[in-house]
């Protein structure tokens, strides 16, 4: 008797459930995201800005922590309760989830005309045929510098290397500011803002990066090396116990002008646009030798792309096609000062930061991350151990022709290339 | 007779009932995920696919230097956690349980929560306590110093090789401490007071006292207590990953088992989760524990004598 009435009620609760939805029609999608920093930005203005133009489309954004997204997206993909929307990391990590079948391939989408080849790079198959995440944004790596504090000691904006280490040294003498505001508790910073930041200069942009993924140079060559041989000057300029300063401490310890050079990642120019308060300049890494080429880290980093057990996958492409538009390039770009479109559309900027980053992808060559393509498959993972490479460069625990050494020999170790 | 026998095992149904929800939800949560876990270590995926390699994973783990050599720091560095919490929490723990059963101490009460409640918190807050505490920034640890004129001996101790795992064994040891107190207090407190009047009237009095009549008789109990701390050990994960991130960084100074098994399961940043291997060193962490705990239970336990009043 409860039981006939129990799956009465379940069934009746089926009907009309299915029957709300056919009178509702309002498809809800959600984005899986690692940035919980824009969590505002989409909610105020991404979303109902689509919203706006597809009626019947709801967006819901879920972001979780940075460091815990890729492994709590996979655990999700594989039980089946991942979002319908999935934000690519780019290269391996996408790849893998395409290839694993949890990405649905994209290249026949309306929006990614909008793209340059170089922009679906992170997202391509190794031979570039499929796409599977309509790119979003790129990052660019410099150094943010406070303009109070360079007017204050009459400091130059450093365009050589030499030029740079003698600001360094008089912004030191003085006393007042910590010359370089990073720590390498996190070690990410070290690689990411220390390694990959100064180093397209050493090994010349692209070419070096894809005659390393052929092999055709090695870790240990000199232009490889360098890079570390100059990061591990960079100790002396950092604040007192900086290896156990975290990434937040280096963004409280420059935003609270307590010191004068940020090696920064644009990602930072919106937070810092609210906390700091004194005025901000940014300048490019600095070149070897004064009239070398110059060449920055324009690194591919985020993308969105489709789940592809989603049970609503017009309205998915819907959104992954608005993703493409140059309203979408504008809103993110304007709302994101620092996440820089990759879609050929002109967009106009307004933060003067966000306009100093991208006025070097005139004047120098773009490169991305060296360890990203490819190079980070195998065991151990190139990019893990480049963090620890250069948070022990600085630290002074290992030498750099070490450091490269080791990364080389584990390199060699799986990559066919460098056998 | 056999008629009544009968009667009995038929009505001892009882017994499978009362057992079955205990049974039930341990082998679904518990017994089964851990043969699903040895299960995939035997296994390796090879284009999208399964394929069976028996041991072999455990071959790669401990004959690899790729991998062995994270392996054995891991193991190291574990087993030094370990180290820590047997020579710093656990006589400390004994030693103020000792003190807290003294009648003569005012405020027991009030130390016994103190000590107790840190156990209570959460591992993120209070190794984001403490990484707060000691950040050379904005910590109060140097400005103390600074008071006593020890600031010459402040460290970033956290971001030290040499000096980040045993900071952080000191850490959980302050977090942890209250169970060993609380277990060995409990033991004192049994300790019938004729026992200890005997040894009053055959002289045997204070230090003498704890050490002869009052230590042998806990020792079960601090027997207990190695073996939790033991499994505790050898199980954690979460404080060095909270204060130290995925990379369990200064140079992996502080990558334990736990994070180890971490890292490799789930992927970090570009390294991509690996659920076979992962299995392998979850397994090997099990095997580790099984071979801890067997030592004691047949090699300790049974030696140790109890006492019945």
């Amino acid at each position: 008797m409860t039981s006939k009435t129990l799956s009465g009620l379940l069934l009746a609760s089926t009907i009309l459930g299915s029957a709300s939805m056919a009178f509702a029609q309002d498809v809800t999608l959600t984005i899986e995201s690692w940035r919980n920093d824009d969590l505002e930005i989409w909610q105020s203005k991404l979303i109902p800005a689509f919203e706006a133009k597809h009626p019947g489309i709801k967006v819901k954004f879920t972001p979780s922590a940075p460091t815990e997204y890729n492994g709590a997206l996979n655990s999700k993909l594989d039980s089946g309760s991942a979002g319908d929307l999935i934000t690519c990391r780019p290269f391996d990590a996408s790849l893998a989830l395409y290839e694993a079948g949890h990405l649905a391939p994209v290249t026949d989408l309306e929006g990614m005309k909008n793209f340059s080849s170089v922009a679906k790079s992170g997202w391509s198959t190794d031979d570039g045929a499929v796409q599977f995440c309509v790119p979003m944004a790129s990052v660019i790596h410099g150094f943010i510098y406070n303009k109070d504090a360079f007017k204050e000691l009459g400091l130059e904006v450093p365009a050589t290397e030499a030029e740079l280490y003698a600001a360094l040294d008089k912004i030191k003498a003085d006393g007042n500011y910590i010359p370089l505001a990073m720590g390498t508790n996190d070690q990410w910073e070290a690689a990411t803002m220390g390694y990959q930041n100064i180093g397209p200069n050493y090994w010349k942009g692209e070419e070096g990066r894809l005659a390393l993924i052929k092999g055709e140079q090695k870790l240990t060559d000199e232009n490889w090396i360098k890079p570390y041989q100059t990061l591990a000057k960079w100790k002396d300029y950092m604040g007192d116990g900086f290896e156990a300063q975290t990434y937040p401490d280096s963004q409280n310890m420059f935003t609270l002008g307590r010191a004068a050079v940020y090696p920064a990642g644009s990602w930072e120019i919106s937070g810092f646009n609210n906390l700091a308060e004194f005025e901000m300049g940014a300048f490019p890494p600095p070149v070897p030798n004064a009239g070398d080429p110059c060449f920055i880290s324009d690194h591919t980093d985020i993308a969105v792309g489709m789940n592809s057990k989603t049970a609503n996958p017009e309205a998915a492409k819907t959104f992954l096609n608005w993703v493409g538009s140059d309203e979408f390039a504008s809103i993110y770009a304007n709302a994101l000062p620092g996440f820089f479109s990759l879609s050929d559309h002109t967009v106009a900027m307004e933060d003067p930061l966000a306009q100093e980053f991208v006025s070097w992808r005139d004047k120098c060559d773009s490169t991305i991350r060296s360890t990203y393509q490819i190079l980070s498959r195998g065991t151990p993972n190139l990019e893990n151990e480049t963090w620890n490479a250069s948070a022990n460069v600085i630290r002074g625990t290992e030498t750099p022709s070490d450091a490269a050494k080791r990364l080389q020999d584990g390199l060699s170790s799986w990559n066919d290339a460098h056998k | 007779m056999t008629q009544i026998n009968q009667n009995k095992r038929r009505r001892r149904w009882h017994i499978a009932v009362f057992l079955a929800p205990a049974v039930l939800v341990y082998t679904a949560i518990m017994i089964l995920p851990l043969f699903g876990t040895l299960q995939l270590s035997l296994f390796r995926e090879v284009d999208q696919k399964q394929i069976f390699v028996g041991l072999d994973n455990f071959r790669i783990l401990l004959g690899d230097p790729r991998w062995s050599d994270s392996f054995w720091n891991a193991l190291w560095n574990n087993t030094w956690f370990f180290i820590i919490h047997m020579v710093v929490q656990n006589p400390l723990g004994i030693l103020f349980a000792a003190l807290l059963s003294s009648p003569r101490l005012r405020f027991s009460a009030f130390y016994r929560t103190a000590i107790f409640i840190p156990t209570v918190l959460s591992f993120v807050i209070v190794g984001f306590a403490w990484k707060l505490i000691l950040s050379p920034l904005w910590g109060i640890a140097p400005d103390l110093m600074n008071m006593v004129g020890l600031k010459s001996f402040f460290e970033p101790w956290l971001g030290k090789p040499e000096y980040a795992l045993t900071t952080l064994g000191l850490i959980s040891v302050w977090q942890f401490i209250g169970i060993p107190m609380m277990l060995i207090y409990a033991a004192l407190l049994t300790i019938p007071d004729e026992v200890l009047e005997a040894a009053e009237c055959d002289g045997i009095t204070g230090m003498r006292q704890f050490w002869k009549i009052k230590l042998p008789l806990i020792l079960p109990a601090i027997g207990i207590i190695s073996i939790l701390t033991f499994v505790g050990n050898f199980n954690a994960f979460d404080l060095i990953y909270t204060t130290q991130g995925g990379l369990a960084g200064p140079n992996y100074a502080t990558d334990i088992l736990g994070t180890f098994l971490h890292r490799t399961f789930f992927g970090f940043q570009l390294q991509i989760g690996d659920p076979h291997m992962g299995s392998t060193i979850a397994s090997l962490m099990f095997f580790i524990i099984l071979i801890g705990v067997s030592i004691y239970l047949f090699g300790i336990q049974t030696r140790l004598r109890r006492y019945q009043f």
